[in-house]
């Protein structure tokens, strides 16, 4: 069954769709979404690493995502810029880099296509596996640090007078993050994984009253996107990540239709 | 835990410095089991400071803290709750602790909220959301409690009640709370030991003791040390949040 290119890259969607819902949850609520993508955009030169030392891609992208984001930290430490410029100059710059690097490596052909925007024939068995154990390891570490992550995104004094220990809790989501970006590259691609962490997870907020329906409903929102965008994209032959992308914003805007029934209702 | 003299939390001599200024400098004080230890000081005298100073949230301070317990329930000065986060009653209830239904349901009705257990909290009142914050601190049936304005934006009425709450609470629990309030007359009745802080502290004791002091005076003005008085008269009756009339 899995011989099948269409089926393999439906599995990785649903796996992917299963660990960006609540990840998603977290980068809205913890107003992340351009760390997010200053990771994401790092990520092809963690692509150009892998391929020039022929090193496993999820591993390589997971490992320079995180490093950026330690780097984050330390310049947001240090310097006075403000947070958003800081992520500029890293996410642009990690992504210059990159794109030269892959100018150097003619002895390889790349499709940057795939890269930048996913592939709908790229997800092989491994990566299969990949998305669905490293899936699973992010899902159970979350459900390890739900506590201490959900207090301190509501209130980081509250969190740490009651003893929950936040940064913690904080550090390790960041690297959560590098790796769903690493299991998720392939099949959504540099350019648009961000926006399959925050699209169902707005589509979400729309239609719930409290976090852990949020979740689920991000996780039925990815999941919906992921079966719309790949069909579409076999129909019409179109890139598999703005397929799913795209999907997921129908989505949200129907879930505005909501939003506009209760602004009525609360008149 | 310290047995012999119930310490919950020891602060000697501390002080916290950023940015080349001094916000609180030479600050000793000890909440015990069962005591109530109430800060006062105009704005910006490092109440607000002090209490986090002894919640251990800064690592660069001067002197020392002694803490002898975990169990820490805590109402923030300020806490603003995000739209982007679908939040209701119940869920900030269940924050940092797994409670029983049950047991946030009873502390909800201690604080006179429990109609609003499945509300949003995007749709309280100020007043209300700072019984909520009381009824969440309290759930977990903490050793120490630090309450930094707990009733800041609650009715007149309301507030003297939760201020009693407070007290019986302290006694029930047997705990030890640090009080943070702006409120001269409600504070001074309920409290066991009052530090009065400018920058350092300038001073403490019993209530009564504080109230005659003459730097006290000079900070809040004469009037503030006949507040005993005008506290002591009782109502028979009390309004619920609900707006039933409950027979004391």
């Amino acid at each position: 069954m899995l011989d099948d290119f269409f089926i393999r890259a439906l599995v990785a969607g649903i796996g992917i769709a299963f660990v960006a819902g609540p990840l998603g949850c977290f980068v809205v609520w913890r107003r992340l979404s351009y760390f997010g993508d200053t990771l994401a955009h790092s990520a092809l030169l963690g692509v150009t690493i892998a391929y020039s030392l022929e090193f496993n891609i999820a591993v390589s992208i997971f490992l320079i995502s995180s490093v950026i984001a330690l780097i984050l930290i330390q310049l947001q430490r240090k310097t006075n810029l403000p947070s958003d410029a800081l992520l500029g100059l890293l996410a642009h710059s990690s992504l210059a880099v990159g794109l030269v690097v892959i100018g150097f490596l003619t002895f390889i052909r790349f499709d940057i296509m795939g890269l930048l925007f996913g592939d709908i024939l790229a997800v092989n068995k491994k990566d299969l596996f990949i998305i669905w154990f490293g899936g699973a390891l992010i899902l159970i570490t979350l459900k390890i640090i739900w506590k201490p992550l959900f207090a301190s995104t509501v209130n980081y004094e509250l969190a740490e007078a009651e003893g929950l220990n936040p940064d913690r809790a904080k550090a390790v989501f960041t690297v959560l993050l590098a790796a769903i970006i690493a299991i998720s590259i392939k099949l959504v691609g540099v350019l648009l994984i961000t926006g399959m962490l925050i699209i169902p997870t707005a589509m979400a907020r729309n239609l719930s009253d409290n976090p852990q329906k949020m979740v689920i409903f991000s996780i039925i929102g990815g999941l919906l996107s992921v079966f719309i965008g790949l069909f579409s994209s076999l129909e019409f032959n179109t890139p598999s990540g703005p397929s799913i992308i795209a999907a997921a914003l129908v989505l949200f805007i129907f879930s505005l239709l909501k939003v506009k029934q209760t602004i009525q209702l609360k008149n | 835990m310290s047995i012999e003299n119930n310490v919950l939390v020891k602060l000697n001599n501390v002080g916290l410095k950023q940015n080349q200024k001094w916000l609180v400098q030479g600050v000793s004080l000890q909440v015990e089991k069962g005591k109530i230890v109430t800060l006062i000081g105009p704005n910006g005298s490092g109440k607000s400071t002090t209490a986090k100073i002894a919640l251990g949230f800064y690592k660069n301070i001067e002197g020392n803290v002694e803490k002898y317990t975990s169990n820490i329930g805590y109402v923030p000065q300020k806490i603003s709750i995000d739209w982007t986060l679908p939040l209701r009653v119940n869920d900030l209830m269940l924050l940092t602790e797994n409670l029983s239904d049950e047991v946030i349901n009873e502390s909800l009705t201690l604080t006179g909220v429990k109609h609003l257990k499945d509300k949003s909290l995007a749709n309280l009142s100020g007043g209300e959301f700072q019984r909520v914050l009381l009824a969440r601190a309290i759930s977990k049936k903490p050793d120490l409690l630090v309450l930094d304005e707990p009733v800041k934006g609650v009715d007149f009425t309301g507030e003297i009640e939760l201020y009693e709450l407070i007290k019986e609470l302290s006694l029930k629990l047997n705990c030890g709370i640090l009080l943070i309030s702006h409120d001269l007359h409600t504070v001074m009745s309920a409290t066991d030991h009052v530090v009065c802080l400018n920058g350092h502290v300038c001073c403490c004791g019993s209530p009564s003791e504080v109230a005659k002091n003459s730097e006290y005076k000079a900070l809040f003005g004469e009037q503030a040390s006949q507040t005993l008085a005008i506290y002591e008269h009782k109502h028979d009756h009390v309004h619920t949040t609900e707006g039933e009339i409950k027979k004391k």
